[in-house]
């Protein structure tokens, strides 16, 4: 099959970004580690070399074998026996071969035996493996819990645990229990301190734990007797081969079938604590789930990419009334706003993975040694932008690839809705990236920071001042005169200075936002390659409207409207 | 156990899988230009065994040896990348036009420089010639036992080898002494993808021809990193008589090239009940194109 790395030249686009040459630059610092590992790059074009190569490796396995599981998977799924997950025969097929290729601990640094990518590379090799099958990602993409690890644990316990991730070992994050999915205060698995075993014993239930039964288990836990809140919270690393916890059942889903969705049983589990106490939701949590919803971002552009394409070609291959469908209005301009959608959220995803990337590089190097004050700055300023923009390129690309698969299906027709082919999968897979890792609505909840601190507002104004060709100045001038309908909607729902009036209208703001960032970055893009002007044009159409939407709608509400929205 | 010292026969051909319509020259040649160049697919089977020979039993050296042109270097890089310790690449204009009489003859020889091995594993057969010889004339050259046609090493003890061998008509299970060569099925397991390390390691690893052609950037790496160094062997390097070699030692002659086009002549059309397909599969039986 083909190459999916190969066959779809957006990726190389993202991948040679300018920002690159600084980023590598600081994530290699300058090359040093060539002296004692003999896969370590030379030089910039040496390590851009080399992810593209390791791509190519990922869009081989993908294409070769994981696509072609997918079916199989989906039909066949996990299975619980003896309170143990065994996978479906592809997922299997497809975790071993990720795992000789050398595909885990793709971030970690060399001297635990991992790869020290960027999260760019990650995140497209995530990308990529989506497309191939959204399900089977999870599974692959929980080496997320190891950069967590890889940033609040003791040298000594990155040592144990980060050298068992590169080997192949699968990961977990045990956060949700019964009664606490989005609002993670109210966890109760009760963590002890055991003394004459000398180890946190952890106990209770948890539930809708994706790869519940991993080898290594990230778990939230109370640790602080009597407390109610997210401060009496500790993180643990749970050991699987050490025993104390077993999958009591796995959750029928109606997509992402090959991924097992654990109820989990922790009966004196012996789990070690990572960090300090009290901090596990507060400071590492938090830093999971950052991770993770880039990491779902990722899965969506995937599922975009993969419903695009199925659609294109269906619609090249289906002729009614004498013709292949893709010549009529309704379903070529149906095409070129999902190629639009995918375009921008996935250039929203690679904008955000250099913030994430630049800020997570100066921590780490902050504890080599002390930064300039020139780069403390600069690593604040990205981890804003990574904290503003996280939130909303998970929120814009699981919307997204949640639309695509629809128009996917709907391009397909009636064949679209039976089980022969695969945009049907695709469908019910693409729906779960909206609500895990927090739903949509949560995602605008953080977002909405960066609307009312103005951290998007100044990011658009980055943008706008950027050097463009003549003939994309045209969308520029659209888009100035968004932002000014994005700042006076802003400032006039701030200015009623009413919390609920701004939850109320969070949602549009954040996503006016969303608009204006997402297509300024394809008239850029399309700056730098032509390629990319039919997209630009169709997603600043596109936004023009929406935004001018939700500015009417925001202009002609006030404070009296909720009323009539409450229940 | 003691590590096996195993030697792997590849080759680079045309990817004949996929071939267009001016795959072939106007003479009836091969086009090389327009068909990639790729690894033998059941040479990279024949790796696969190799390397869970090595996955199996630590201390196994697994070294690649083909036969060809400079640019055949590519498919030692590609073997170092999935496992491979370390690659040979015999190449000279004295072996050119080799049929698989000369090329047998002169992987033999070459072999006889190599030292001392237990295991020499080779695809059934390349995809540019379908002649499933080679292997076995090595075998013969080097006075050795041979099993072909095998998909899986089922047991390796101290001085043989359990193998299963993938016949027509089923399967048969052999038991062989070292030292052995085994030719081996497209039915073998597929090989491992290249692994990221690997990749990393021997993406600069180059022939001293191919370093003295190229514009190189990363020479200075060459005297640090030995490793980086890819064997290269002439005929010089080898005892061989000249009759024996290329041209002069292939007896081979092809007399005559044809195209041949297939053709549907007439369409059938079936009724889509039970008994339409049970006439068809009865009409396919008795014209002998199944069972």
């Amino acid at each position: 099959m083909a190459n999916l790395y190969n066959d779809n030249k957006d990726l190389k686009f993202h991948l040679t970004h300018p920002m690159m040459q600084k980023l590598v630059m600081l994530k290699e610092r300058n090359f040093t580690d060539k002296a004692d590992f003999d896969y370590a790059p030379i030089d910039f074009e040496d390590a851009m070399d080399s992810y593209e190569r390791v791509l190519e490796v990922v869009g081989e396995i993908s294409g070769d074998i994981i696509a072609p599981n997918a079916e199989s998977i989906d039909a066949e799924g996990p299975q619980v026996v003896d309170g143990r997950v065994i996978y479906a025969r592809g997922t299997q097929e497809n975790l071993d071969a990720l795992i000789k290729a050398g595909l885990l601990g793709i971030t970690l640094p060399r001297r635990f035996g991992g790869l020290n990518f960027p999260i760019v590379p990650y995140i497209m090799a995530a990308d990529i493996v989506s497309r191939a099958d959204a399900g089977f990602v999870n599974i692959w993409g929980l080496q997320d819990c190891a950069e967590t690890l890889n940033e609040f644990a003791s040298e000594e316990q990155k040592e144990r645990w980060l050298t068992r991730v590169v080997q192949g070992e699968t990961m977990a994050m045990d956060l949700t229990e019964p009664d606490a999915g989005s609002d993670l205060q109210a966890v109760q698995l009760k963590a002890t301190w055991s003394e004459s075993k000398g180890t946190w014993l952890l106990n209770g239930v948890k539930r809708f734990i994706t790869n519940g039964d991993g080898d290594i288990a990230l778990v939230l836990a109370r640790s602080e007797e009597g407390t109610r809140d997210g401060r009496g919270l500790s993180m643990y690393v749970y050991d699987k081969r050490k025993g104390g916890v077993s999958v009591r059942r796995i959750e029928h889903k109606m997509g992402i079938i090959g991924s097992p969705t654990c109820e989990l049983v922790f009966k004196d589990a012996p789990g070690e604590l990572i960090g300090n106490r009290k901090m596990g939701l507060i400071k590492y949590v938090m830093a999971l789930m950052n991770g993770a919803r880039l990491g779902i971002a990722a899965q969506a552009v995937g599922i975009s990419e993969a419903a695009y394409r199925e659609a294109l070609q269906y619609a090249k291959e289906r002729a009614q009334f004498g013709k292949t469908i893709i010549h009529f209005p309704a379903v070529y301009e149906m095409l070129s706003v999902m190629k639009a959608k995918l375009d921008g959220s996935r250039t929203l995803l690679y904008e955000t993975a250099r913030f994430v990337d630049l800020y997570k590089t100066y921590q780490h190097i902050s504890e080599e040694r002390k930064l300039t004050t020139e780069e403390r700055d600069e690593m604040k300023e990205y981890q804003k932008l990574a904290d503003i923009f996280t939130p909303l390129v998970k929120g814009i690309s699981s919307e997204y690839c949640n639309q695509n698969a629809y128009d996917a299906i709907q391009i397909h027709g009636g064949s679209g809705f039976m089980k022969d082919y695969a945009v049907e999968r695709i469908y019910r897979d693409a729906r779960i990236t909206s609500i895990y890792e927090g739903t949509t609505q949560l995602q605008v909840v953080a977002a909405i920071r960066g609307v009312t601190t103005e951290g998007y507002l100044k990011q658009i104004r980055v943008y706008e001042k950027q050097d463009l060709r003549p003939d994309l100045e045209k969308y520029r001038r659209v888009l100035i005169s968004l932002t000014w309908d994005f700042e006076e909607a802003a400032e006039k729902v701030i200015n009623v200075g009413d919390t609920e009036f701004i939850d109320f209208h969070a949602r549009r703001l954040v996503e006016m936002a969303g608009y204006i960032i997402m297509s300024y970055l394809l008239v850029l893009d399309a700056n730098r390659d032509i390629e990319y002007s039919r997209s630009a044009q169709n997603f600043n159409k596109m936004a023009k409207g929406e935004v001018k939407a939700r500015a009417e709608f925001i202009r002609a509400s006030s404070l009296e409207d909720i009323g009539h929205y409450k229940y | 156990m003691k590590g096996l010292k195993i030697i792997v026969l590849a080759k680079q051909v045309p990817d004949t899988r996929n071939v267009g319509k001016d795959a072939m020259k106007a003479d009836g040649t091969v086009n090389r230009a327009v068909l990639p160049a790729i690894f033998n697919p059941e040479d990279l089977n024949a790796l696969e065994l190799a390397l869970r020979v090595k996955d199996q039993i630590p201390g196994t050296i697994v070294t690649i040896l083909t036969m060809g042109p400079g640019r055949a270097a590519e498919i030692i890089r590609e073997g170092l990348y999935r496992g491979a310790d370390g690659g040979i690449l015999l190449t000279d204009r004295a072996f050119a036009g080799s049929d698989t009489l000369a090329t047998s003859y002169a992987l033999s020889q070459t072999i006889k420089e190599m030292g001392k091995f237990d295991l020499i594993i080779a695809g059934r057969q390349a995809i540019d010639g379908d002649t499933a010889q080679v292997g076995p004339q090595v075998a013969e050259k080097l006075g050795i036992n041979q099993v072909t046609y095998v998909e899986e090493i089922l047991q390796i003890e101290k001085s043989s080898i359990k193998a299963r061998r993938r016949l027509d008509n089923g399967v048969e299970t052999v038991k062989a002494p070292l030292p052995l060569l085994l030719t081996v099925n497209s039915s073998a397991p597929d090989c491992r993808s290249r692994n990221a390390k690997l990749l990393m390691k021997y993406k600069h690893a180059r022939t001293v021809t191919e370093r003295q052609d190229a514009a190189e950037d990363y020479l200075y790496l060459y005297d640090s990193r030995p490793f980086l160094n890819i064997q290269e062997m002439t005929v010089n390097e080898i005892q061989s008589t000249p009759e024996q070699l290329g041209l002069a030692g292939s007896p081979t002659k092809v007399k005559r090239i044809e195209n041949v086009i297939l053709q549907a002549k007439d369409a059938k059309r079936l009724t889509a009940a039970d008994e339409g397909i049970n006439d068809l599969m009865k009409e396919l039986i008795e014209s002998h194109v199944i069972g």
